[in-house]
């Protein structure tokens, strides 16, 4: 056996094959069991998994596409009419509730990833080298990560609230007027962004110093002896390396960011509040869904939500794979 | 192995050997005290709005609404026996940690097979289907699991519940173990298989038991996303399984708000993930940036 130059798979093949050959020496009904299962075992332990979760998306997903093109409302039980693509006709031309929770979704993503970006590299590095009390803030950090969102959310709505807020508080004790935050038309949706930004820096920093600490040392070694400065060092010799990681983190973060329902859900109820000044994408079509039960025009949506974030997703990825060569 | 202890264990190990004492130049110096600064900037930023939740739900809410009385006041633990006793928060973390739990163990016993095929398979197309999974939209599986499971009479059951989270928590296991397993060497098993075990008998008596840490870091996360998993509970729960994010949003439908309340509810809600995530730091930590720094 040539296991040297073997790929991984086909050595772990050959093995499989001497194991049957060794089975079939001793036949017996559990011997050839236990070689057919050892022969098999790629689907054998993949398959579960991937039955468990084709069915569960699979389905779902070709009924969304089909309930798409009917005109179902009320009871998805009820008679419905195949309507072609009427549904994204109205979608694509609603300027009232559609563009405006696309306008929405993604200034919420581009605005919070920008900032957790920023920030979480900044926090990055200030926790790259060892120091005293480290271990103190990385529980810090840990803390805003694992917090329930709508636990989050609710503390939020208490902190930010317009007259018993914290914050109105420490601003009115430098002489700032209080301000609406979560209850203002214009300042909700930013006020949302904060609290994203404060839930989420900590696993762009988490992800930023997994890929700070595997970078090897010399090249910055190397700019430092040649006089380079802290900025040189970390814009020219840093980042660049840090590249991939970052689209990582853009990535997994961006995703997420593009889905945020709960604290959402959780600061302003159904339809992103009266104004609907938070209503995302995810937001409306959930209202469409279960709070008006507009079955075949929420269908359209998520259909048009899910094609937004899937062009995200391989942008990102082709970018990823133009940095990391 | 690399990447899942890197961030703990290599940190120390890779920083440099101490440079030779020298006098550091001023910008060192400087840099050394804004870097303090910043860093408690950092952690107050972050744990500053915990510590204000835990205030509150130890004040009444006259002392909520009294600005006079942020940081001192008598404490009460009114709030606290509120929301325990009298709505019934005890079945609420009982069914948010069953369905944690059940979810997260039923999702290693597929998920972690599912992964090691999947890694030493180089299987990539079957692990785009299992990761599709953490891309898509909820609310659009919403919709059809709702009709199919309430036609079979199970939504407000907790299997439904259960199911739901699974579908939650195996992608993300299926990423965390494919990175590590991708990370172990394959000697040992190639060893185990020589000496004569099956490869399916490598995988059971070698590389499980090594990939303890792996699993027990898919796991915690697993559970910890399963607890605060929010809007499939929303939907799927009835009110035999309300999980404690969904019974906190409920707390606020009522006329008007009672602070206090639900600043303890919030409270009962984080704190044991919380402890959780302190005992199990360096696994989260692992869990959250695996595969992150792969090429």
């Amino acid at each position: 056996m040539s296991v040297l130059n073997n790929s991984r798979g086909d050595t772990a093949r050959d093995t499989t094959r001497d194991a049957a050959r060794g089975a079939s020496r001793t036949p017996g009904p559990r011997k050839n069991f236990s070689a057919w299962a050892n022969r098999h075992r790629k689907w054998l332990f993949a398959a579960p998994a991937m039955i468990f979760v084709g069915v569960l998306i699979v389905f779902p997903l070709a009924w969304t596409i089909y309930l798409s093109l009917t005109d179902s409302q009320g009871s998805v039980r009820a008679a419905s009419e195949f309507v072609g693509l009427e549904n994204y006709l109205t979608v694509l031309s609603d300027v009232e509730r559609f563009w405006p929770a696309v306008g929405r979704t993604l200034t919420f993503t581009g605005v919070a990833l920008v900032c957790e970006v920023v920030l979480g590299m900044g926090i990055a590095l200030l926790l790259w080298r060892p120091f005293r009390g480290e271990k103190w803030v990385r529980v810090a950090i840990l803390l805003p990560l694992v917090a329930t969102p709508v636990a989050v959310g609710m503390m939020w709505r208490l902190i930010f609230d317009p007259n018993i807020g914290f914050v109105n508080q420490l601003l009115g004790m430098i002489g700032i007027p209080p301000q609406p935050w979560l209850s203002g038309q214009d300042t909700a949706l930013g006020t949302t962004i904060f609290m994203d930004i404060w839930q989420w820096t900590p696993m762009v920093v988490l992800i930023l110093l997994a890929g700070l600490t595997s970078l090897s040392e010399e090249p910055d070694e190397a700019a430092r002896m040649d006089g380079a400065n802290a900025f040189q060092r970390f814009f020219f010799i840093t980042l660049p390396l840090m590249m991939p990681t970052v689209i990582v983190a853009i990535l997994l973060r961006g995703i997420d960011a593009l889905k945020t329902f709960d604290i959402l859900y959780a600061t302003k109820g159904k339809g992103g509040g009266s104004f609907h000044e938070v209503e995302t994408l995810n937001v409306y079509a959930y209202g469409l869904s279960f709070d008006y039960n507009q079955y075949g025009l929420s269908s359209a949506v998520l259909i048009l939500f899910f094609m937004i974030i899937i062009i995200t997703m391989w942008l990102l990825t082709m970018r990823k794979k133009a940095v990391s060569k | 192995m690399t990447v899942l202890n890197q961030t703990t264990d290599s940190r120390t190990a890779a920083a440099p050997a101490p440079a030779p004492r020298r006098r550091k130049p001023l910008a060192t110096r400087a840099y050394k005290v804004f870097r303090v600064v910043a860093l408690i900037a950092v952690v107050l930023f972050l744990v500053a709005p915990l510590f204000w939740m835990l205030l509150a739900s130890f004040k009444t809410n006259v002392d909520i609404y009294d600005t006079g009385k942020s940081f001192f006041f008598t404490p009460t633990g009114e709030n606290y026996a509120n929301v325990l006793q009298r709505n019934n928060y005890f079945v609420f973390i009982f069914n948010s940690f069953w369905v944690a739990f059940v979810s997260t163990a039923l999702s290693l016993v597929l998920g972690v097979p599912a992964a090691y095929a999947m890694s030493r398979f180089t299987m990539h197309r079957s692990a785009l289907v299992v990761l599709m999974a953490r891309v898509i939209p909820g609310v659009s599986l919403l919709v059809p699991w709702y009709y199919v499971f309430s036609n079979l009479k199970m939504v407000g059951g907790f299997e439904v519940l259960i199911l739901s989270h699974m579908f939650v928590a195996l992608p993300l296991i299926v990423y965390i173990m494919m990175s590590y397993f991708d990370s172990m060497p394959l000697e040992l098993e190639e060893s185990a298989q020589v000496d004569g075990l099956t490869p399916i008998g490598a995988f059971r008596r070698i590389t499980l038991p090594l990939s303890v840490a792996g699993i027990a870091t898919a796991g915690i996360l697993s559970f910890i996303f399963s607890w605060n998993n929010f809007m499939f509970a929303l939907v799927l729960s009835g009110s035999k399984t309300k999980t404690l994010p969904v019974a906190i949003f409920d707390f606020v439908s009522y006329a008007s708000i009672d602070w206090g309340g639900l600043m303890a509810a919030a409270t009962v809600v984080t704190i044991p993930i919380m402890i959780i995530a302190l005992f199990t730091q360096k696994y989260i930590v692992s869990g959250l940036t695996a595969g992150a720094t792969k090429g």
